[in-house]
């Protein structure tokens, strides 16, 4: 395991497209449901633990080698909404990218030649983490603190939230980023032997239905 | 079978290479990038205007808010709906052309899939800062576009885009009676900056305004080409 890869990795200016994405975070604000900080941590909270879980157990079954055309279908399963499907697949063609040009691995190739349209994001971010030298636990944990990373610098700029307070709603979330990560390298274990099936399937419907409304809006900020 | 070493050719990586997958030469890439309100748009709209029947073109816009950039370049039609894409920025339109061009990039893949092959492939950044310049993965040539009633200090004050864009366009000259700009005082301020790199002021409301971007853009292509 390199340390030194996981932080390139998880690093928020890893040039893999996520900074044009929120998260859900822009659609919750239009909605009022994020306003300060509390609700902030809240939303994370939630999205971590939904979202985040799934996320993090395909990466970390992609990171163990389970099979990422599999994984693939079943992130498709996991995903109700449409439009976050597409982004999803969009942001997994732009990891693609930049992980091909970090760390350039045969595995990676052979997906990118599957999906070259891009494959989900956390299946890339699995393979990826796989091809810099991680394992299965790293791979969750940068999916899941991304699940909650994007929000929250997304927050700072649609609210004017001070920054300060964003970065500690992260530290506080740090105890359940780590629970949540182990919970998906658990889960990604079981999917090696039984199947994707194992895998977690949480979902959060305001996040589907936000996701939708947002896609549909004229005028945002953010991609998703 | 790793015909070259990745370090041979980093720019593979970033599609920066002159060359596409199939073997065939990629389009050049032109960025436009400059304050909002200076007439980007309006020039990249001139631009196709004037070179679309030498030159298969398509463009990207990097709208910061909305698909308003797109859509007023699809209302004027200058070019057909499908060479036009918007790629959006997340409230961050620096970060997309410079700090992580990976959406930019895809865009460019998607056009040269869709309507390719291509010339030329015009990218406008979203109306950002005097400080917001392309990276070099994204794009081969950049200018940059200010107008005369942004303040004719402009040139003075610099900045990478005023002092390193490979052309500097000084835009809406027509104003400077009615602002108060000084246009020599702006031309000797750019060049001071600029040192030998070329400045352009143009009035698109004149006929064949962007006659002189245009034939800098013709220039640019023919040394691709010849590359």
């Amino acid at each position: 395991m390199s340390r030194s890869a996981l932080l390139i990795l998880a690093d928020g200016r890893f040039p893999a497209g996520g900074h044009a994405h929120s998260g859900g975070a822009e659609a919750a604000v239009a909605a009022g449901r994020i306003t300060d900080a509390v609700s902030l941590h809240a939303f994370c909270r939630g999205r971590l633990h939904t979202a985040g879980l799934v996320a993090a157990a395909l990466a970390a079954a992609a990171a163990d080698g389970v099979e990422p055309l599999a994984l693939d279908e079943a992130a498709d399963a996991r995903t109700a909404s449409a439009a976050l499907r597409t982004a999803s697949r969009r942001l997994g063609r732009q990891l693609m990218r930049a992980a091909h040009a970090a760390w350039p691995d045969p595995q990676l190739d052979a997906l990118a030649a599957a999906l070259p349209r891009g494959a989900h994001q956390p299946v890339v971010l699995g393979v990826a983490a796989r091809a810099g030298g991680l394992g299965p636990l790293d791979a969750a944990h940068c999916a899941a603190y991304e699940s909650v990373g994007g929000p929250a610098t997304a927050v700072v700029r649609l609210l004017g939230l001070d920054p300060f307070d964003a970065t500690a709603v992260l530290a506080g979330l740090g105890p359940d980023l780590d629970t949540v990560a182990e919970r998906a390298v658990t889960a990604a274990r079981s999917a090696a032997v039984q199947g994707v099936e194992a895998l977690p399937a949480a979902s959060a419907p305001l996040l589907d239905i936000g996701a939708e409304t947002h896609a549909a809006r004229a005028t945002r900020l953010f991609a998703s | 079978m790793h015909l070259d070493h990745p370090t041979t050719f980093p720019q593979r990586h970033t599609h920066s290479s002159p060359v596409r997958s199939d073997g065939s030469r990629r389009a050049l890439r032109i960025g436009l990038g400059g304050p909002v309100g200076s007439g980007k748009t309006a020039t990249v709209a001139a631009l196709c205007r004037a070179l679309r029947e030498e030159l298969s073109i398509a463009v990207i816009t990097n709208d910061i808010y909305t698909r308003e950039d797109a859509e007023h370049l699809l209302r004027e039609a200058v070019l057909p709906p499908e060479r036009i894409t918007a790629v959006e920025t997340g409230a961050c339109p620096h970060t997309a052309i410079r700090d992580d061009i990976s959406a930019n990039l895809e865009a460019v893949e998607d056009l040269e899939d869709a309507v390719g092959p291509l010339d030329l492939v015009l990218v406008e950044s979203g109306g950002d800062n005097l400080t917001a310049t392309f990276s070099r993965g994204l794009v081969d040539a950049q200018m940059f576009v200010i107008d005369v009633a942004g303040g004719d200090d402009i040139p003075r004050k610099g900045g990478p885009g005023v002092t390193g864009s490979d052309l500097l366009v000084v835009n809406k000259t027509d104003l400077a009676p009615h602002v108060g700009s000084d246009l020599d005082a702006m031309a000797r301020d750019a060049a001071e900056q600029r040192g030998e790199l070329p400045v352009v002021f143009q009035s698109l409301r004149s006929e064949d305004g962007v006659k002189t971007v245009a034939d800098w853009v013709r220039e640019r292509i023919a040394a691709w080409i010849a590359a």
